[in-house]
């Protein structure tokens, strides 16, 4: 049973890591998605699989073949916290796709790359001048 | 005292909370930001001041004993962190309240800052791997929504870089502490270093760990995993990036020292490979710096060599070496923090953070001169100022471990790195501002930033000035690091009632 699983593990580890290194972003973000199930499931196997009871203690102590409750306690809360990163990471896809009109990695990070925009003075209502960010309006959703 | 070492997390917590309540009322919500920031680096400094007599701070969540309960542990180097951690969340808060039109400064920024700190100090006082693990998810996720915070094309697609990789790196971190639980069956560090010092462990378990430091030499940012890095700190507002260069990469330094500390005391083959990584990671930093031309992204290249030099101190293991790294990590999160904050300060005078478009600033405003004249000169280690101790610790433990060539790239990179502050230098301070003349108006609104910067640079020359008691505390904090046994014993003592 190990075996299989483990095998999934690799399996899934190997295509989300396939699909992270393809130009679109879209797919980098789905390799991302499968890479951590994958983590998650090697997290589930590293408590191994052979339980057959729940792991609960009664008066004669705990059950022959219980299953270990830790790396599932574990699991869960990787599933839950890796949950909230996909969800930002995909928020971050749909932004790049709005702003970027396209998620081509390369296009996008070469933008960080640009020379800093230069701050310019403004004026504001009480007469003194504030520098603002120029042509960063179109992010202000 | 149970109160006392729950409170870094705590107090952030309860800050995060009553921020997002006060949300809608901006005073209400800075005041809040400003007293639990303030809250914190007293706590932080309280913490301090117990572990300087010695004693290491424990405790079991839910009173459950060691294997079961989650362990808090407070020991020098946690307690230290935690204070410095405190004054740099308050630096930027105060920072933050200075005028400005960056579309950054919003609602969001309050809770978010106090969010990255839950994660930052519970990542410094955990004992426990998986507990680590969350409380990297809980900074990342805090990171991840600061760096985009203000939206706009160039903050977007930093981002995308620094998401992915961090991801990548937190799932690596995942996988490492599953399969050290599945080798050894346990997760607790006390407990683990109790069992590899033992020779307990199958040697699946070392695998583990080189996966684990694989993780954390990404998030500290060593050769040749740093890309993430220049690529993305420069984008965001400058307090944020100011607080992210202060802290985050020093977050997995902290990490890397307690694991390699706790599980692989004695020198071995991975001290050496971090020994050539250290080396690297000064050298090619500074060497990327050298090419840059906007002031962030010059000192976004020297947090990847400064990191290098901490390594240096954890790669020789010598108590020496390791009282260096401490040091250089309470040195180099404040200059480094303030560089930050004064390139946007001198960026908002001079229109620009571009080098070719900045001047005039030494005529203009000599004050602001003089401000980043005391944390550059620090960060290349001119005497009498924090860095120089810094190094020079960290150089003598070199020649004392005979590691010439890492003596010999300590002290080349030192002087690079002043190469480099002295270009910063030449181009935004001495060269007339090429446009003409700065504009007085624009230093308007500046007076908490100032008072933000000052503090910390006051804190640069008292580290200097008076670094033999810093240093005494470093040595103690080595010594604690380079014994773990007093650490295993105080987990195994805070077992349950």
């Amino acid at each position: 049973m190990e075996i299989i699983a483990s095998i999934t593990v690799g399996l899934l580890v190997a295509i989300g890591i396939w699909m992270m290194l393809d130009r679109g972003l879209l797919r980098v973000v789905l390799g991302v998605i499968v890479l951590g199930n994958g983590v998650n499931l090697a997290v589930f196997v590293s408590g191994r699989l052979d339980g057959r009871a729940a792991a609960f203690v009664g008066e004669s102590g705990a059950p022959a073949l219980a299953a270990n409750p830790l790396p599932q306690a574990l699991v869960l809360t990787a599933i839950v916290i890796g949950f909230a990163l996909f969800v930002f990471a995909l928020a971050v896809l749909k932004r790049s796709w709005e702003l970027h009109d396209n998620v081509e990695t390369d296009r996008i990070t070469a933008v960080a790359e640009e020379p800093a925009p230069d701050l310019a003075p403004k004026p504001v209502a009480d007469g003194h001048a504030t520098p603002a960010r120029a042509a960063e309006t179109e992010g202000k959703a | 005292m149970n109160a006392l070492i729950i409170a870094p997390i705590l107090i952030p917590l309860a800050t995060l909370v009553l921020t997002l309540l006060a949300r809608r009322h901006d005073r209400l919500a800075t005041f809040f930001s400003l007293a639990g920031a303030t809250a914190l680096a007293a706590v932080g400094l309280a913490l301090v001041v117990f572990a300087a007599e010695g004693r290491i701070l424990a405790s079991q969540a839910g009173s459950w004993a060691a294997p079961y309960g989650i362990s808090v542990v407070i020991d020098r180097l946690s307690a230290a962190m935690v204070a410095i951690t405190g004054i740099i969340g308050l630096a930027t808060v105060v920072f933050a309240l200075a005028r400005d039109d960056d579309p950054a400064r919003s609602r969001g920024f309050h809770p978010l800052v106090h969010g990255l700190l839950v994660g930052v100090c519970g990542a410094f006082i955990t004992g426990d791997v998986f507990n680590l693990y969350v409380w990297f998810e809980v900074l990342l996720v805090g990171s991840f929504a600061l760096l985009v915070l203000g939206g706009g094309k160039r903050r977007l697609s930093g981002t995308v870089v620094y998401v992915v990789l961090n991801l990548v790196a937190t799932m690596m971190f995942l996988l490492a502490a599953g399969m050290l639980y599945g080798a050894s069956g346990s997760l607790n560090m006390a407990l683990l270093a109790q069992a590899f010092a033992a020779g307990e462990v199958p040697a699946t378990a070392n695998a583990a760990i080189v996966l684990m430091l694989t993780a954390f030499s990404i998030k500290a940012a060593l050769f040749p995993v740093f890309g993430w890095l220049p690529a993305s700190y420069h984008v965001a507002w400058t307090p944020i990036s100011a607080l992210f260069a202060g802290l985050l990469t020093k977050v997995g330094v902290y990490a890397l020292i307690r694991i390699v500390t706790l599980f692989w005391p004695d020198a071995g083959i991975a001290h050496d490979v971090l020994l050539w990584v250290a080396c690297a990671t000064m050298l090619i930093g500074v060497l990327g710096a050298a090419a840059q031309v906007e002031v962030r992204r010059i000192l976004s290249f020297h947090i990847v060599s400064q990191v290098g030099y901490m390594i240096l101190g954890l790669a020789l293991a010598t108590p020496l070496a390791l009282a260096g790294a401490v040091f250089y990590l309470i040195h180099h999160i404040v200059v480094k923090a303030n560089l930050f904050f004064i390139g946007g300060i001198a960026a908002r005078l001079t229109g620009s953070e571009r080098l070719a478009a900045m001047g005039g600033l030494y005529a203009h405003a000599p004050w602001l001169a003089i401000l980043f004249a005391i944390p550059a000169l620090s960060l290349a280690g001119i005497p009498p100022l924090s860095g120089f101790w810094a190094k020079f610790v960290l150089v003598k433990a070199s020649l004392d471990a005979s590691a010439w060539i890492a003596a010999a790239v300590a002290l080349v990179t030192g002087i690079f790195t002043l190469l480099s502050m002295s270009k910063i230098w030449n181009e935004a301070f001495l060269k007339p501002h090429p446009a003409g003349g700065i504009s007085a108006r624009s230093a308007a609104g500046l007076r908490p930033a100032l008072w933000a910067v000052s503090a910390l640079a006051a804190m640069t020359v008292a580290i200097g000035l008076g670094a033999g008691p810093v240093m005494d505390y470093a040595v103690a904090a080595a010594d604690q690091l380079a014994a773990p046994q007093a650490y295993i014993q105080a987990v195994v003592a805070a077992g349950g009632r």
